[in-house]
């Protein structure tokens, strides 16, 4: 496992702050259902930053470094119908946490194309709605342009999604190194773009 | 000049490793962090000043006690051994009077800024070194409850001169650094666990086992952030601090939950750094609140 340098700690350090300031200050007169949202997503992003500085890159070794990286897009996704299509958060909110708790019970009891299959859609279907949402919103002239930096973000955190996937399969498209060496720059592009498309939104 | 240069570099050298400047730095922006949490309506920098300089000088002079103090048993472990005391660098003398100098200073000058903000620094001081320290750490593993009192004494110092009274914000935020202190004792006690073997001190994984001992440090975690969870509601932080702390006290949680269940000395260690970060962002959140 690649050691974690300490420009990997600068990324990440960045990263978690750029996440703390979000939580703290870019949530100002949303709905409190949409806050808690957003602080699920954006705090697993301070927190798993903070602890990866801490811990390394052998961090990355654990089971659940697959739920916890489910539950940034499914709460970010969240956040964004409950915002912006209200009347579908009910029916988000079951599809997230039946989502949610498939993938925890596939990572720990289930092993073969039926575990990847449940992560598949979910990651899926959360991405989607985060990239495209915003995007859609954007044309429509619902919100501002800059609204459409959260859908970047979307794309971004999908390609996130995919290195760890390739990391946790141990597929060769992509070496490790390459692979750790690239994922604290993607996850301070990710939460830089959330943030600006959030405070230009 | 040129003397002046040689006498810095021998109190770099002989002096400021005596002080353990982390420790005191951490010690000493809870004491700022307690006074800031006032929120006082007119920021006073003179006062701020004084605080600072009254406090570092009774933290570092209580440190320095300390390690005159332990200087045999520093000696006997490895982790230890290359302090200036343990190496011969600086004299137990020399040590033990830059020691009572430094507390001497530091109380007076608290007492003369402020009676009862004087008389909790002193408390902290006489906690330390006479209780925990003098009489109870070779005795008991027990003692690390009297290092986190005294632990918690700069926060509620720093609080009780800015608000003029001891009042529950004040206990609470002591009380957060007292179930903090474990975390960090614990974790040594845990990482060099031959070390204190060998200098035949009684820690918590000697008297009872490992398991126990993160079993304790777990729940130390937890009552770390319910009580500064308390503290910052009751300083009426904003909800956009509360719930950064809320977060960052699930980390802990995450942390600790995970040092029970898959134990490991990398695990323990790396709960250890996250509640010193907890702790630190905690109190820079209170500092804030001040302005």
């Amino acid at each position: 496992m690649k050691r974690i340098s300490i420009a990997d700690r600068i990324l990440l350090l960045a990263t978690g702050l750029l996440a703390a300031y979000q939580i703290t200050a870019g949530m100002d007169g949303m709905e409190p259902l949409t806050i808690w949202f957003y602080t699920i997503g954006f705090g697993t992003l301070l927190v798993a930053g903070l602890i990866l500085i801490i811990l390394g890159f052998e961090g990355l070794e654990s089971k659940t470094v697959v739920i916890v990286s489910t539950l940034i897009p499914l709460s970010l996704s969240l956040g964004l119908i409950s915002e912006h299509l209200p009347e579908y958060t009910i029916l988000y909110l079951i599809f997230s946490v039946v989502g949610f708790t498939a993938i925890v019970i596939t990572r720990f009891s289930v092993t073969g194309k039926s575990a990847t299959i449940v992560l598949a859609i979910v990651h899926g279907i959360a991405g989607l709605i985060i990239f495209l949402l915003p995007i859609i919103l954007s044309i429509q002239g619902t919100m501002p342009v800059g609204f459409s930096l959260v859908g970047l973000g979307g794309a971004l955190i999908g390609m996130g999604g995919l290195l760890l996937a390739f990391l946790r399969a141990g597929q060769p498209i992509l070496s490790q190194k390459t692979i750790l060496t690239l994922l604290p720059v993607l996850l301070l592009l990710m939460t830089a773009a959330f943030v600006a498309g959030f405070s230009f939104g | 000049m040129i003397r002046i240069i040689t006498d810095l570099k021998i109190i770099k050298t002989k002096y400021f490793p005596l002080i353990k400047s982390l420790q005191t730095g951490l010690l000493l922006i809870t004491g700022l962090a307690g006074y800031m949490s006032a929120r006082c309506p007119i920021l006073n920098i003179p006062t701020l000043l004084a605080l600072s300089g009254s406090l570092f000088l009774a933290i570092s002079g209580s440190t320095v006690l300390n390690m005159w103090y332990d200087r045999d048993i520093d000696a006997m472990m490895p982790r230890t051994c290359n302090r200036p005391l343990s190496t011969g660098k600086t004299s137990p003398q020399e040590a033990l009077i830059l020691g009572l100098i430094l507390s001497f200073v530091g109380i007076t000058w608290a007492l003369a800024l402020d009676l009862l903000y004087g008389a909790v620094v002193f408390a902290g001081l006489f906690f330390d070194v006479v209780i925990y320290t003098i009489w109870l750490k070779r005795r008991t593993a027990w003692s690390i409850v009297w290092g986190g009192i005294s632990g918690g004494m700069p926060v509620l110092a720093g609080r009780v001169l800015g608000t003029g009274q001891i009042d529950w914000i004040g206990i609470a935020l002591a009380m957060a650094i007292l179930f903090w202190i474990p975390t960090h004792i614990l974790t040594f006690s845990i990482r060099y666990h031959e070390d204190y073997q060998a200098a035949n001190i009684p820690t918590f994984p000697s008297a009872y086992n490992f398991q126990t001992t993160r079993l304790i440090i777990a729940v130390s975690s937890i009552l770390t952030a319910l009580a500064m969870g308390l503290a910052a509601y009751g300083v009426g932080m904003t909800w956009g601090f509360l719930r950064l702390m809320a977060v960052m006290a699930v980390g802990l949680l995450v942390l600790a939950v995970r040092s029970l269940t898959f134990p490991s000395d990398r695990i323990t260690l790396g709960l250890f750094k996250y509640a010193s970060l907890y702790m630190l962002s905690s109190m820079l959140l209170l500092f804030s609140v001040g302005f």
